[in-house]
């Protein structure tokens, strides 16, 4: 009977575990199926290379060159804004403040608290600023934004992962007599690298994925910008004012848009992904 | 004893509300290999990590005391650590050798040290991996991360790159606890080649290593010195009865 109930339990959790990992490929591939049904016949080469013509919210010529560059300038502009504090912070977090639990605590809290803070209110609270200092909707303005909204996910990242570096590790390396910047730059980050770039990823993915923090901040153009101080168009708006338009052409190139900004959240991640594993043989396990 | 290369005077360590080393005063000889002998708990490694000043890096932690290194007290605050952390090397008891290839490992306290280029560390990178009797398995693959040596190889890399430092102590945590039975013997033979020219502090829990390899032994027990002295004198003639019981191994 008891071993039965063993089996029993046994079996539950298996059908359990493998029912969500299925539900979860499932819902990945209806996503992706859907985009690229709806949107791979607008797709077209025009799309991609081409910006906004005069009849292109109408369903004629022209494409998102606007958008598509926009929302790569954006995104790595706030990435590597966002990246010059962060890694320095994660960096002095797990480093110089080794010794200072309760102080590293309390800016992880606050970091928590800032993760938790809903993009479109470091939207609303970028506009508010801009309003104070008279600057105007632009690209600037937009790679500001993001790169605050992505601050907290970006530190904690590369938190969680420079906290398991080992205090041996810490301890050889201080013991050969290097500084503390030494031990930062040369040991734990190359240690932590793999771990850096997926901190990297995964920032930029939420910053170039973002609506409401570039709604008030970066404005709307059809232009492609050449200055920071432009307007800026970015895919996810693109796909939010086509997709309000009653016209079914211009809702279907929505989902064009859509699957551009899969693609190219798919390519920056594989990328990374093969630049990191170059890193990671030198690491420590 | 004549000109001690460290004397510990009145050290007292609390980590929070634990006193983990109780009124500690000792003087390790020159160019000697001193065992820091004790069972497990007895605060040996804190002692060690305290001279390198790696207690730093935990938090509540309070010290008193001097720890007098070339007449200078190495616990004033405002000291130089790094000058005096590149006076140690220190060998821990599980390897960790850097997240780096195996020259660079060994180059690093090099280029630390400012020199720079291949040419000039290249040598020293030979010679180094020669002291820690190492060169002949790794110089066909320096480029290689030091991760993939074998644990009894890393701990000899972690030896080259503390050497490469030219520190004047070697400081080792139980340097041969994680290796099988052969690398431990190259570690002591090393030893005994190395304290021609440094000083070694050694901590062990194993009593016949101490016996192999110790011109000076400090025994403690429950964060105290219980008793130190000459090798052959701790072990032919102990004056104390816990020393007496430890060597009988009425305790470990």
């Amino acid at each position: 009977m008891r071993k039965l109930l063993k089996t029993l339990e046994e079996r539950f959790f298996f059908v359990l575990m493998a029912g969500s990992t299925a539900f979860l490929a499932l819902l990945l591939l209806m996503i992706i199926t859907i985009i690229v049904y709806k949107g791979l016949p607008s797709l077209t080469w025009e799309m991609v290379s081409q910006t906004p013509k005069g009849g292109y919210y109408f369903g004629r010529e022209g494409g998102l060159l606007n958008a598509i560059i926009g929302s790569l300038y954006l995104a790595s502009g706030a990435v590597a804004l966002s990246l010059s504090i962060s890694l320095p912070l994660a960096l002095a977090m797990n480093v110089y403040f080794r010794n200072r639990k309760k102080l590293v605590n309390g800016i992880r809290f606050i970091l928590d608290l800032l993760w938790g803070i809903p993009s479109i209110v470091y939207g609303a609270f970028g506009f508010t600023i801009m309003i104070y200092l008279g600057i105007r909707a632009s690209l600037l303005a937009g790679i500001i934004t993001v790169s605050i909204f992505i601050l907290p996910i970006m530190v904690r990242a590369m938190d969680e992962v420079m906290k398991n570096v080992p205090l041996s590790l810490l301890e050889s390396a201080f013991s050969l007599g290097s500084t503390r910047r030494e031990v930062a730059f040369k040991v734990v980050t190359r240690q932590c690298f793999p771990g850096i770039i997926t901190a990297v990823l995964l920032a930029f993915g939420r910053g170039i994925g973002d609506v409401a923090a570039v709604l008030f901040t970066t404005g709307y153009t059809d232009n492609i910008p050449t200055s920071l101080m432009d307007q800026t168009a970015t895919l996810p708006l693109a796909v939010f004012f086509q997709l309000g338009s009653p016209i079914p052409e211009v809702q279907n190139r929505a989902y064009a848009a859509a699957l551009i900004l899969t693609v190219i959240i798919l390519a920056i991640s594989v990328a990374t992904r093969l630049l990191s594993r170059k890193f990671h043989k030198t690491s420590i396990k | 004893m004549e000109n001690p290369i460290i004397s510990i005077r009145n050290l007292n360590l609390y980590f929070e509300k634990q006193h983990v080393l109780k009124n500690i005063n000792i003087e390790i000889p020159h160019n000697k290999v001193t065992v820091i002998l004790g069972p497990s708990g007895c605060g040996k490694t804190t002692l060690l990590k305290t001279l390198n000043r790696l207690v730093d890096l935990h938090d509540h932690v309070k010290i008193s005391g001097k720890i007098m290194l070339d007449d200078k007290d190495i616990l004033v605050p405002n000291i130089d650590v790094t000058g005096i952390r590149k006076k140690m090397g220190l060998l821990s008891q599980k390897p960790s050798p850097l997240p780096m290839t195996i020259f660079n490992n060994v180059a690093y306290g090099l280029r630390i040290n400012g020199l720079r280029g291949k040419r000039k560390l290249m040598p020293l990178v030979e010679k180094h991996l020669r002291e820690a009797n190492l060169w002949d398995e790794v110089k066909d693959r320096l480029r290689d991360p030091a991760s993939r040596l074998s644990i009894g190889q890393q701990q000899r890399l972690c030896l080259a790159r503390g050497l490469a430092v030219n520190p004047e102590i070697i400081l080792a945590d139980e340097p041969t606890s994680a290796l099988d039975p052969i690398s431990s013997t190259v570690i002591e033979q090393q030893f005994a080649e190395l304290k021609k020219h440094y000083t070694i502090v050694m901590v062990t829990h194993v009593l016949r290593q101490a016996r192999r390899i110790a011109d000076h032994i400090v025994f403690m027990y429950l964060g105290e010195v219980i008793e130190q002295g000459p090798a052959r004198e701790f072990f032919n003639n102990p004056k104390e009865q816990k020393t007496r019981d430890y060597l009988k191994g009425a305790f470990n």
